[in-house]
């Protein structure tokens, strides 16, 4: 096999910091202070007059959300740890948003609900456990750092599922489909693992 | 179809990915003609428009910015989906 | 039959400052082989534990040199590679690198004119490898050069556009200068828009090709003027940079 080519004196971004941030970075990530921006597309111009949120599929009754009816929604600050399968991870970001939990309380599950495809304006598409939207673990976010979420960032409202590698937590969300059996989304139905814990490094399908 | 602004700063032109081109189909095809499967622009493969900072790559029609190629670099190898080309006219070499 | 595409090792042997954020870096390459100006290089770094970043850089210097190409390569803030370039290869060090690349945005004598050149920043850097195979070619093909840089420092190439612009057949070249103009400056004074480029094609001949590289804002925003002023899309060719972060 021929030896790999190595450039003198290249590292790269990569830093993983040292003691608590060390072990708050999940192996191969690397620590960034700025917050990249990655797209599969154009940003999505959505007007908060035509924005909507609804929850369906193995639900009794599905529900839909206007914006000002989703402002009046219980929301809670939420400070987490954001990992990306791009190898970055960012530190101590700050949202404001509802809780999966809040919005699942609107609607009667089929208990043959197991998987949640959550999709987007602009057409992305992400699949994930029912399991790993529960118990605080994910929410929809309409604030960052204080601020409405930038466009850029998937503004007006995006979901975050900080425990999973960052695609999972959909820009420009427009609702969760609640299914029976587990459905590759976007990035999924291209190699990417369909779950996607960073702590055991489930970048790819199959790892 | 929700089209967003086309001046997004993300957005390249296929040129910036042609040597991922050649590493899928082994020759360059930035100047070969496709077919978009949504719209049916016929066009060169170097006019779609290229979001390449993610977890993959994703060539859209310039037309009706629906995805016409999209690939990722996975630990095995690449994975292509080829769907949103209705047709690629590879010339004689 | 075309030849395969392979990843070669190449030596820098020079790096010339053209201004403060851009040096054109010389590379021989064992197995170089003649390039159409406008295409690009991809260039790979690799790290000792496997860790990989990869670019396209622009090559900036004509086919007829051979043996070497020059890349022109701006130093981004936080860029991985552009910091690698300006600021750890020296002369001798080897860098992997692939092409040449690209048939879409690619431009030779062969193809005529006239041609409307249109370039921002290190977008240039293309249009340069046009304007000097076009200086080799007989017969003076109409070119007009509109360049955007933000100030008259980061003007890339400058005494060689005004070098070449001043010779019998030379190119027409139009500068602008974005932020910041220097006292007696008789050229354009703010970002490039559609009563510019309509002075432009007013002074230039008539159903040029168009060549447009740069940050994809400034694209963007040329070409759509240009259409809206009649150029057929089928005569403008892009190449956007993406955001310079």
């Amino acid at each position: 096999m021929a030896e790999r080519f190595i450039s003198r004196g290249f590292l790269g971004r990569r830093r993983s910091g040292d003691g608590d941030t060390a072990s708050r970075t999940p192996p191969g990530q690397y620590i960034t202070e700025g917050f990249p921006v990655l797209s599969a597309g154009p940003t999505p111009v959505i007007g908060l007059d035509t924005w909507s949120f609804t929850i369906d599929g193995l639900v009794r009754a599905p529900v839909t959300w206007s914006w000002d009816e989703f402002q009046k929604l219980p929301a809670s600050e939420w400070t987490v740890d954001i990992s990306c399968v791009t190898k970055w991870t960012k530190l101590d970001t700050r949202w404001t948003g509802v809780s999966v939990d809040v919005l699942l309380e609107h609607v009667e599950l089929d208990p043959r609900a197991r998987f949640v495809i959550a999709h987007s304006f602009g057409g992305y598409t992400t699949n994930l456990p029912l399991a790993d939207v529960l118990n605080g673990q994910a929410f929809v976010a309409h604030g960052y750092g204080g601020a409405p979420v930038e466009p850029a960032h998937g503004g007006p409202a995006r979901l975050v599922v900080p425990h999973l590698y960052f695609w999972k937590s959909a820009k420009w969300v427009r609702g969760l489909h609640l299914v029976a059996d587990d459905q590759p989304g976007f990035w999924e139905s291209l190699g990417y693992h369909n779950r996607g814990d960073p702590w055991r490094e489930e970048r790819y399908s199959g790892d | 179809m929700m089209v967003g602004s086309m001046d997004d700063p993300l957005m390249l032109d296929a040129n910036a990915v042609a040597g991922d081109l050649y590493d899928l189909f082994g020759v360059e095809l930035t100047a070969v003609l496709h077919q978009c499967a949504s719209c049916g622009n016929r066009a060169a493969v170097g006019t779609l428009r290229a979001w390449t900072r993610g977890p993959g790559t994703v060539l859209r029609c310039s037309v009706c910015s629906d995805v016409v190629l999209r690939w990722s670099r996975t630990s095995s190898g690449m994975v292509l989906d080829l769907r949103g080309a209705a047709l690629i006219e590879v010339p004689r070499a | 039959m075309v030849e395969p595409l392979v990843w070669q090792i190449g030596t820098l042997r020079a790096r010339h400052e053209e201004t403060p954020r851009v040096t054109t870096f010389t590379l021989s390459l064992p197995a170089w082989r003649p390039h159409r100006a406008g295409q690009h290089y991809d260039v790979r770094l690799t790290a000792e534990d496997g860790y990989q970043a990869q670019r396209s850089y622009s090559i900036a210097s004509p086919p007829s040199r051979s043996g070497e190409i020059d890349l022109g390569i701006e130093r981004i803030d936080d860029g991985e590679v552009s910091a690698y370039f300006h600021q750890v290869l020296v002369e001798g060090d080897l860098v992997e690198v692939r092409g040449p690349i690209g048939g879409y945005f690619v431009w030779e004598p062969a193809d005529g004119g006239p041609l409307l050149l249109i370039g921002g920043g290190s977008g240039v850097v293309p249009l340069m490898a046009m304007l000097r195979e076009r200086a080799t070619a007989n017969g003076g093909i109409p070119t007009t050069l509109l360049n955007s840089s933000r100030t008259i420092d980061e003007v890339i190439y400058r005494q060689e556009l005004d070098v070449l612009a001043s010779s019998a057949d030379g190119p027409h070249v139009v500068q602008t200068l974005t932020r910041e103009q220097p006292s007696g400056w008789t050229g354009y004074g703010r970002r490039i828009d559609e009563p510019m480029l309509a002075e432009v094609l007013a002074g230039s001949h008539a159903d040029p090709l168009v060549y447009i590289c740069g940050p994809t804002l400034l694209v963007e925003a040329a070409a759509t003027a240009l259409t809206n002023l009649g150029v057929a899309p089928a005569r403008i060719r892009t190449e956007r940079f993406g955001p310079t972060t």
